[in-house]
């Protein structure tokens, strides 16, 4: 009854409020190679700006390829040698915005913003001048040259249909046997419970493994989204977030008796969050602190990056090792709650 | 000692506010080999009993042992050796009745065909229907299929919860026949059911009542305990008549029961004050009759 009254007031707080494809404060690389009054003065333009903190300490183009690799900024502003120079000399200067389009509508959001600053300035500078200075910006889109928004959502689809098989069909499938009570004389028989529990997730570890497949082949060869990375580096991502979502649903299922709850709980309590915190619909970074911080409890969220690294970046296990270290910690944490709590009695 | 030892076992549901006493200090005991009933009304306490029996479920307090290990200690050596049968029909569905066998043969590490000849008499009447989907089967059958899923591994105590309920008179017939051959297989069998009539096919019977028990006994012990003289009494107006016999002074108790009124009388009725208590009524047949379990239960539940 709670959830039922209290999920739209929390739905429309945090559609309304917190998930935005807004950008706000997102942190950016500033590379500037001539260091001179306008340059200086564009840069303190974008920081100035509510959309950007700038950070500056990016000495090369490869620093900017770490930094997009580290995912901890999405856009690079580049500005040529002699900048300053090019502007009053030839009336025009060159800036170049790359972008991390892996994931596309941030980085059209992120690149309109910062080409919008950057011609306000152009137009500020020009005011009273018979030859008007132009700046051109140049784009690049990383990782998605195209902004496909395939690319984005592939992995997205992926974490959400591999959370909703294996956690809820897991969850439904063990509170079934209680419901029918065939759990009743599997207890009452030399069966570990451990055993029980494992023969029920297998077939969904396969069943996902397939899922994965199909997903895979459909957006290489229809979708035309080629996977970067190392497949089997992806594969074993994979079977790892589908452990952790089987024992997500496990331990769903060790809390609940009707397959009506397990149910309700899967899609609210694990659906929902999926989309929503992933990262996949609503860019995280734009997201207020608390939210942020319950991002970090979503398994997907993780699986997400990783897919997103590997598929799409190209990127080998020593981008994602951080990730999959974390889910791992999810699963043996959820795997020991839901040992600790499966009843190897009725109640 | 006993096959199944149980002493003065205490369970409750509930917070403390709606606490609900299921068994309320229960205590018997049950020789090897004895084919044991429970008898007692729905709530009375029956499944909770067999489910702490089983291991299914711990109770508040008291100890019960089942073929001389702790229900609680020995949880993992009791599973290996009892058969148990849950009152609802509980085994799947969507298998079909050869795989449902097989399955529980498996489960239990070991194979139909090793115990094939204790299963023999009762899978051999479903063996026809051996491909048929167990949730198409009707009640008895499944009843019988249930029964040779419980008895695959050969346990030496067998456990049915309401084995009988919701099947026909046929079935249950023959399913009480079954629980008598088993029994001469060695089997301890503890059977619960809400019909008094069945209570008299058991070796020894325990009639409980709201989580206590009543009386444990041999069927004709607990006949022979009542020592009270029983009439059975019908008139044109049954309904009237019921008043009456409950006004009497010479009549303890009276009940509807089937085609007459049971009337429990005092010691020493004088049969012309109760035909006193009796003349408005039309053609009143009155006649002497034997108690049977369901009187005695009647008379207990009284005290």
């Amino acid at each position: 009854m709670f959830i039922l009254l209290g999920m739209p007031i929390v739905e429309i707080i945090i559609f309304g409020f917190a998930l935005t494809n807004e950008v706000k404060n997102s942190k950016i690389a500033v590379f500037d190679q001539s260091a001179d009054q306008a340059s200086v003065a564009i840069t303190q333009e974008l920081n100035a700006s509510r959309y950007f903190d700038v950070v500056k300490d990016i000495h090369s183009y490869s620093d900017i390829d770490a930094a997009f690799r580290k995912g901890t900024m999405k856009l690079a502003v580049v500005f040529p040698k002699n900048f300053h120079e090019d502007l009053l000399h030839l009336n025009k200067a060159q800036v170049q915005l790359i972008a991390d389009a892996s994931d596309p509508n941030v980085a059209t959001t992120l690149t309109n913003y910062a080409t919008a600053i950057i011609l306000d300035y152009q137009d500020r500078i020009t005011q009273g001048r018979e030859v008007p200075y132009t700046i051109k910006t140049e784009q690049r889109m990383l990782y998605n040259p195209q902004l496909k928004g395939a690319y984005s959502f592939v992995p997205g689809v992926m974490a959400m249909v591999l959370m909703l098989i294996c956690t809820m069909m897991t969850a439904v499938t063990i509170v079934k046997e209680k419901e029918t009570g065939t759990m009743e004389i599997m207890l009452v028989s030399p069966l570990q419970p451990f055993k029980i529990i494992v023969a029920k997730a297998v077939p969904y570890l396969l069943l996902s493994l397939i899922n994965i497949a199909s997903i895979l082949l459909l957006s290489t060869f229809v979708l035309g989204v080629p996977i970067q990375g190392n497949l089997l580096l992806l594969i074993g991502e994979g079977v790892l977030f589908i452990i952790t979502c089987l024992t997500l649903g496990l331990l769903i299922s060790t809390s609940t008796d009707s397959q009506q709850t397990a149910m309700f709980i899967s899609l609210t309590g694990m659906f929902l969050p999926t989309v929503m915190l992933s990262g996949f619909m609503f860019p995280i970074e734009n997201m207020p602190r608390f939210l942020q911080i319950i991002s970090n409890i979503v398994p997907a969220r993780w699986f997400y990056s990783i897919v997103k690294d590997v598929m799409i970046k190209g990127l080998g296990f020593t981008a994602v090792w951080k990730e999959t270290l974390i889910l791992v910690g999810m699963t043996l944490a959820l795997l020991a709650l839901s040992i600790k709590k499966f009843k190897i009695r009725l109640a | 000692m006993g096959s199944v030892v149980v002493n003065n076992i205490v369970k409750t549901y509930g917070t403390k506010k709606a606490q609900v006493t299921a068994l309320n200090g229960i205590s018997f005991e049950v020789a090897p080999g004895e084919l044991f009933g429970i008898i007692g009304p729905d709530g009375a306490g029956k499944t909770s009993l067999f489910r702490i029996l089983t291991t299914l479920m711990l109770a508040d307090k008291g100890e019960a042992s089942v073929d001389g290990y702790d229900v609680v200690k020995d949880l993992k050596a009791i599973r290996k050796r009892v058969g148990y049968m849950p009152g609802r029909f509980s085994l799947y569905q969507d298998l079909t009745v050869a795989e449902n066998l097989e399955f529980f043969a498996t489960i239990f590490n070991t194979s139909i065909e090793e115990n094939y000849d204790l299963i023999k008499d009762i899978y051999s009447q479903i063996e026809p229907f051996k491909n048929r989907r167990a949730g198409k089967l009707s009640g008895g059958m499944k009843q019988k299929l249930a029964l040779s899923c419980a008895l695959i591994h050969y346990p030496s105590v067998l456990f049915l919860d309401e084995p009988t309920t919701g099947v026909d008179a046929v079935s249950r017939k023959e399913f009480w026949e079954m629980l008598r051959r088993l029994k001469e297989k060695g089997i301890t069998i503890l059977v619960s059911t809400p019909y008094m009539d069945e209570a008299s096919l058991c070796d020894r019977v325990a009639l409980m009542q709201e989580g206590k028990l009543m009386s444990v006994n041999t069927p004709s012990g607990i006949v022979e305990q009542f020592g009270k003289p029983l009439l059975a009494v019908r008139s044109g107006n049954m309904l009237q008549l019921l008043r009456d016999l409950k006004q009497c002074r010479e009549v303890e108790d009276a009940y509807p029961f089937g085609e007459y009124h049971h009337a429990v009388m005092k010691k020493d009725f004088s049969q012309q004050e109760l035909e006193a208590c009796l003349k408005n009524h039309p053609g009143v047949t009155i006649k002497a009759i034997q108690p049977d379990i369901e009187d005695c239960f009647m008379d207990l539940m009284k005290n």
